[in-house]
């Protein structure tokens, strides 16, 4: 099936918007910013919250002395968890990895304990924010610090507890296993078999931990007042925030409206229910006003989640002659101090992509998640994928130098070729389509990957203080975050349909409900072009409507890039069914048989006639309904509710090359060439956006950013001065291309692009910056590569090329150009 | 975030921000610029009771010559100090430190005299200033006096400026003819430096006849490296002819360790970046 032959027969010739590089319709007013961010909401009588948070990371709260906040000027009350005990609800953990999971209860007021540097233990209700701010500032909160848990690894041995009365900081233990699924091979009879006649490449790779630094702070508005409360938040979520209401605080799910209105970037940071919002409804229902909460950027940085921080435990076993035989992956993951709305999953979100394009027969993977006394985790842009993608891309290009082959030959090697799709993994997912050979070729083309390998060596026999490394990373990922049946399987506690409606209005314009949730991806543009192709109406004519629950009620909101390979779906089916309707209708006033009609370019024409009338003719005929053939209601409005069959895998070749300078160890990118294959492309510009911010996300782990706390659990990398997070200056321009190969689970042939570029950058940017180095001895850097790294990773490796030398020697050579010190490492 | 209460003056004449200072001591903080000062007072690190603001004190401002001297005002903007033709040709270090210097919105809004006021040991103008030799105009309650500016820094965030005094310029020696280049080594580019090194050259024939050369963030406040000054007497400008003087820029530092590297690191960092400094201020 070709997905051109499936599309609306009004997309033929050139008035087809698929493919246009559509200029976003919504971002005059979210780049002025005149427009509805909850911040700028402002309702009669509406008072400001200021919250109270712990400095300690973990401390028993001996008591709370809220007097003189309460009599401060213009405070309307001060709250602890004890006063709002009744409303305040608990925050749930919606993916419960196994059935034995240990998660604390989690409140949003911190009760007895704070179990993180920044949670929450007080809350100001003032008529200003300044006012709560300053009241705030006098809560006088006695804490008795007690132990953190805070080292990842020696949380998991339970040295220090996170919670106490559990007795433990293991969370859950999940296990995938290819020979326990029937899907593979034994991996430790792979590893036996490569230890005595092979190749085993054991390496412990760090996925530190991040920030998903959004432009937009959280931001929550709460009206109780009236019949309804209602809730403006800025999230990614607002279904899962008005369901996750309803089951916690007992309000009716009836009772409550969900909106997110214009919501400044999310990376899967606003892919949460958080205390604050948790926190504003239970102030606004006590007081009986509304009530708003604006985090400051410190805030935001301490308390909303975090991401990744993981250690890899990875085992690979190859033939001599490059063939990848078992992938063994143990993982630590830090859940932070609870489980949060996904947290444990997303290490189980990578469980399925250690393999990614390459034909392993054998494969184990097992996470331990653990609790520790820090700020929760949870899924941040590529979500577990992208941790999955730099271990199996870093052993690779291992492999590669074992074996003394071009890390291109070693994947080609063992990757998936075009003949074998659909393939089925080793995890058991159906890979239904890809092209690594043309991906890579045509990449490897854009880099010129041979001229730079040339001057790679030529740097390296002339010993140029600043040498050049190539890096790959041929990913693939699974996203569309969908099947329902898949995610039961896993326990996760919801479903991945997508619901949308198309309304037809008498004047001609169309307004399509859609029930994912945009946060700056432009699902604007790219749905009117789809509406306007199947409907044959201009691309103005279509108005999207999203981000209320009260206007959209049935959707499960945007992550995981499904916006598009599920929302978009729906939103066909839809627009087809009013087609349909429309047809019967159409046929009615034409006097003619609904099936010699023919749809094209937003006309019914009677075939073989020059009889005819337009779709928006009908739907001003049905609006009147004076002609209205028996037995058809007066409506050509259309829901339709949509459940993939399978993930969607896109897939690509990023070659990166840098320059490392030898003498400071600064990194500098030379050059970027992505080749991604997204499917079909709806809107080029759209596309391209995606994976420039992705790859600038991805080269950001790879290079600048990383959350670190101190010794006391305080975060150190508490403001942009220390969290270093790129800006355009910082990067250059990408190379970027594509090759198409459709997918084949939904009619439009979209694979999900929102998350691809995070996911496949990283490694390479490591690949390339280790690749420079290793013919000094390195072979591995760990994220972020500060140049602080980088030159004692070659320093380290200098001294351990030289074994005479005594310990005590310096450890490099003061002779050396540029090296000024004569002191040990690591001082 | 919000910053604690405090009352805001605006004088419009040094007597009258003076008179303000006395009257309120040190519950008063005077801001410039507001880009190091406004960070501070959001965190609620600082909480004043009075800011007396120095912008409309047109006097501050400018930059002008004054025999063989550069005078620039307390209250001139980063963008002006990079701007200028005379600061180009006759302090050519610092135009090129303050180029580096943030991003231009900071530009447009901070001032010379707040940095340095500031003393900030990573702020890029302090090593510049000290290494031309400059000297501090501070005015009080009993009139101006001039600081050299190596008695001026006196450590972290810490300088000779008392709490009724303001600064109201800085002097430059001119260096007219010599090459000036700051060597900034940051991780992303609107960032403190982690290490820089500012140098001034005069060349004579061919080869390095004076230098200056200071150092940032390499101890609680800004150094000037005298040892890397006099070895470089009579060095070829290459990165060979000067890498042996540029090694003694680790004399008498003390750099502190942070996320962004640790002492030893940045000491090594030194010794690169002022081989490169002094051959790029050469025109090399
Ligand atoms: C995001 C960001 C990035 C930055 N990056 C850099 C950088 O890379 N390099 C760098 O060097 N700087 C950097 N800065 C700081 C910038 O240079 C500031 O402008 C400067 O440090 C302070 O100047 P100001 O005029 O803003 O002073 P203010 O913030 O107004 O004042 C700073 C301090 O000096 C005092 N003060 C100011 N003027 C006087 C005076 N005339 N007399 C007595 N006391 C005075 C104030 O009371 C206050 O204590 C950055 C700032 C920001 C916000």
């Amino acid at each position: 099936m070709t997905v051109t032959e499936e599309r609306g027969a009004a997309a033929a010739g050139e008035k087809a918007e698929i493919g246009r590089a559509r200029r976003r319709k919504e971002d005059q007013r979210l780049i002025t910013g005149r427009t509805r961010w909850t911040d700028n909401l402002v309702l009669p009588g509406m008072l400001h919250l200021a919250m109270v948070r712990s400095p300690f990371a973990h401390a028993r709260i001996a008591s709370i002395d809220t007097d003189a906040a309460r009599s401060a000027p213009n405070v309307v009350g001060v709250f602890t968890a004890a006063d709002l005990a009744e409303l305040q609800g608990v925050l749930i953990n919606a993916w419960p990895i196994t059935p034995d999971q240990k998660a604390p209860t989690h409140t949003p007021i911190a009760t007895e304990r704070a179990t993180f540097a920044g949670e929450v233990v007080a809350v100001v209700a003032a008529r200003s924010a300044a006012a709560a701010r300053d009241a705030a500032e006098l809560v006088d909160v006695d804490y008795e610090e007690l132990p953190a848990a805070l080292d990842l690894k020696e949380a998991a041995a339970d040295t220090v507890l996170a919670h106490p009365d559990l007795g433990t900081n293991k969370s859950a233990y999940w296990v995938f296993d290819s020979a326990q699924a029937g899907t593979g091979g034994d991996v430790e009879e792979a590893i036996a078999a490569a230890r005595a006649d092979g190749i085993v490449i054991e390496r412990e790779y760090r996925q530190q931990r991040l920030i998903p630094a959004f432009m937009e702070p959280r931001s929550v508005l709460c009206d109780p007042t009236g019949e309804q409360l209602t809730l403006w938040t800025s999230t990614q979520v607002p279904h899962i925030v008005r369901f996750a209401l309803a089951a916690t605080t007992g309000m009716p799910e009836s009772k409550i409206r969900v909106v997110a209105p214009d919501v400044g970037g999310g990376f899967g940071g606003k892919l949460q229910t958080t205390p604050e919002e948790w926190i504003t409804v239970a102030v606004a229902r006590h007081l009986g006003r509304p009530a708003k909460y604006t985090e400051t950027r410190s805030e935001s940085l301490v308390a909303g989640h975090h991401g990744r921080d993981q250690w890899q435990t990875l085992t690979l076993a190859a033939t001599k002659d490059g063939r990848v035989t078992g992938l063994k992956v143990e993982l630590l993951a830090d859940l932070g101090s609870h489980v949060s709305l996904v947290g444990g999953g997303v290490p189980v979100l990578g469980a399925f992509m250690f393999n990614a394009i390459y034909k392993f027969p054998a494969y184990h993977f097992a996470v331990q998640t653990v609790l520790t006394n820090k700020t929760w985790t949870d899924a941040y842009r590529g979500a577990g994928r992208p941790e999955a993608t730099f271990a199996i891309e870093r052993l690779m290009d291992e492999l590669a130098t074992e074996l003394g082959v071009d890390p291109l030959e070693v994947r080609e090697r063992n990757w998936i070729t075009h003949e074998e799709f659909p393939f089925t993994s080793v995890c058991g997912l159906e890979y239904d389509s890809g092209n690594y050979e043309a991906a890579t070729a045509k990449a490897r083309e854009m880099f010129g990957y041979d001229e730079l390998r040339a001057e790679q060596a030529r740097r390296r026999e002339a010993g140029d203080p600043v040498q050049l490394g190539i890096g790959v990373s041929t990913f693939t990922e699974m996203c569309g975050l969908a099947p329902s049946r898949v995610l039961g399987s896993l326990d996760y506690g919801a479903g991945g349909w997508e619901h949308a409606s198309v309304r037809m209005l008498p004047t001609g314009t169309v307004e399509v409900v859609v029930g994912v949730s945009p946060h700056g991806q432009g699902h604007e543009t790219a749905f009117s072009q789809i509406v306007a192709d199947r409907l044959g109406v201009p691309f103005e004519a279509v108005e999207i409507l999203h981000g209320d629950t009260q206007v959209s009620p049935r959707g499960l909101d945007t992550y995981g890039s499904r916006s598009l390979v599920v929302g978009g779906e729906a939103v066909v089916k839809a627009a087809d069914k009013v087609v349909e309707k429309a047809r019967v209708v159409a046929a009615h006033l034409l006097e003619a048989s609904a099936d010699d009609l023919e749809f094209r370019d937003g006309r019914f024409t009677v075939r073989g006639t020059d009889q005819g009338m337009a779709l928006t003719e009908v739907a001003s005929a049905v609006f009147a309904a004076h002609d209205m053939p028996e037995g058809v209601e007066p409506s050509l409005d259309s829901d339709a509710t949509y459940d993939p069959e399978n993930f969607s895998f896109p897939h690509g070749t990023h070659l990166c090359a840098m320059e490392v300078d030898t003498e400071t160890g600064a990194v500098k990118m030379r050059k970027y060439v992505a080749c991604d294959d997204v499917g079909n492309i709806i809107n080029p510009l759209i596309v391209e956006g995606q994976v420039h911010g992705g790859l600038v996300q991805g080269i950001a782990q790879a290079l600048w950013e990383e959350a670190v706390h101190d010794d006391a659990g305080t975060l150190v990398s508490g403001s942009f001065v220390d969290y270093l997070l790129p800006t355009a200056a910082d990067t250059i321009s990408f190379d970027v291309d594509h090759t198409t190969s459709p997918a084949t689970s939904n009619s439009l042939g979209t694979k999900g692009v929102g998350e691809a570029g995070t996911i496949a950058s990283t490694p390479a940017v490591v690949n390339a910056v280790v690749d420079a180095v290793r013919h000094l001895g390195v072979n591995d850097v760990r994220m972020p590569c500060t140049p602080e790294r980088v030159w004692r990773a070659i320093q380290d490796a200098r001294a351990a090329q030289e074994p005479t030398e005594p310990a005590a020697m310096p450890h490099f050579d003061a002779d050396e150009p540029g090296r000024s010190s004569t002191e040990g490492a690591g001082a | 975030m919000i910053p604690a209460p405090f009352d805001y003056l605006a004088p419009t004449t040094v007597e009258e921000a003076l008179a303000a200072l006395a009257e309120h001591g040190d519950d008063a903080k005077v801001v410039a610029g507001g880009q190091s000062l406004l960070p501070v007072l959001r965190m609620r690190l600082n909480t004043p009771e009075v800011v007396v603001d120095l912008g409309r004190i047109d006097s501050l401002r400018g930059i002008r010559e004054e025999g063989d001297h550069l005078v620039v005002g307390a209250m001139t903007t980063h963008h002006e100090v990079r701007t200028s033709d005379l600061v180009r040709t006759h302090a050519a270090v610092l135009a090129h430190a303050t180029d580096q210097l943030a991003d231009s919105q900071i530009r447009h809004r901070g001032t010379l005299g707040g940095a340095l006021a500031h003393a900030d040991p990573a702020g890029d103008q302090g090593a510049c200033v000290l290494s031309l030799g400059a000297e501090l105009e501070v005015t009080g309650p009993g009139g101006a006096r001039t600081v050299p500016a190596d008695q001026f820094f006196l450590g972290l965030f810490e300088t000779a400026l008392g709490d009724d005094e303001i600064l109201t310029a800085v002097r430059i020696p001119k260096h007219t003819g010599w090459g000036g280049h700051y060597e900034k080594f940051v991780r992303v580019v609107h960032q403190w430096p982690i290490v820089a090194v500012a140098a001034s050259v005069r060349l004579e024939g061919g080869t390095i006849a004076e230098a200056r050369v200071g150092l940032t963030n390499m101890g609680p406040t800004y150094l000037r490296a005298r040892g890397v000054e006099e070895a470089l007497v009579g060095a070829t400008p290459t990165l060979d002819g000067v890498r042996e003087a540029a090694e003694r820029a680790t004399e008498g530092t003390d750099p502190p360790s942070d996320l962004n590297g640790d002492a030893d690191y940045r000491r090594h960092l030194a010794g690169v970046l002022t081989a490169r400094a002094v051959v790029a201020a050469a025109g090399g």
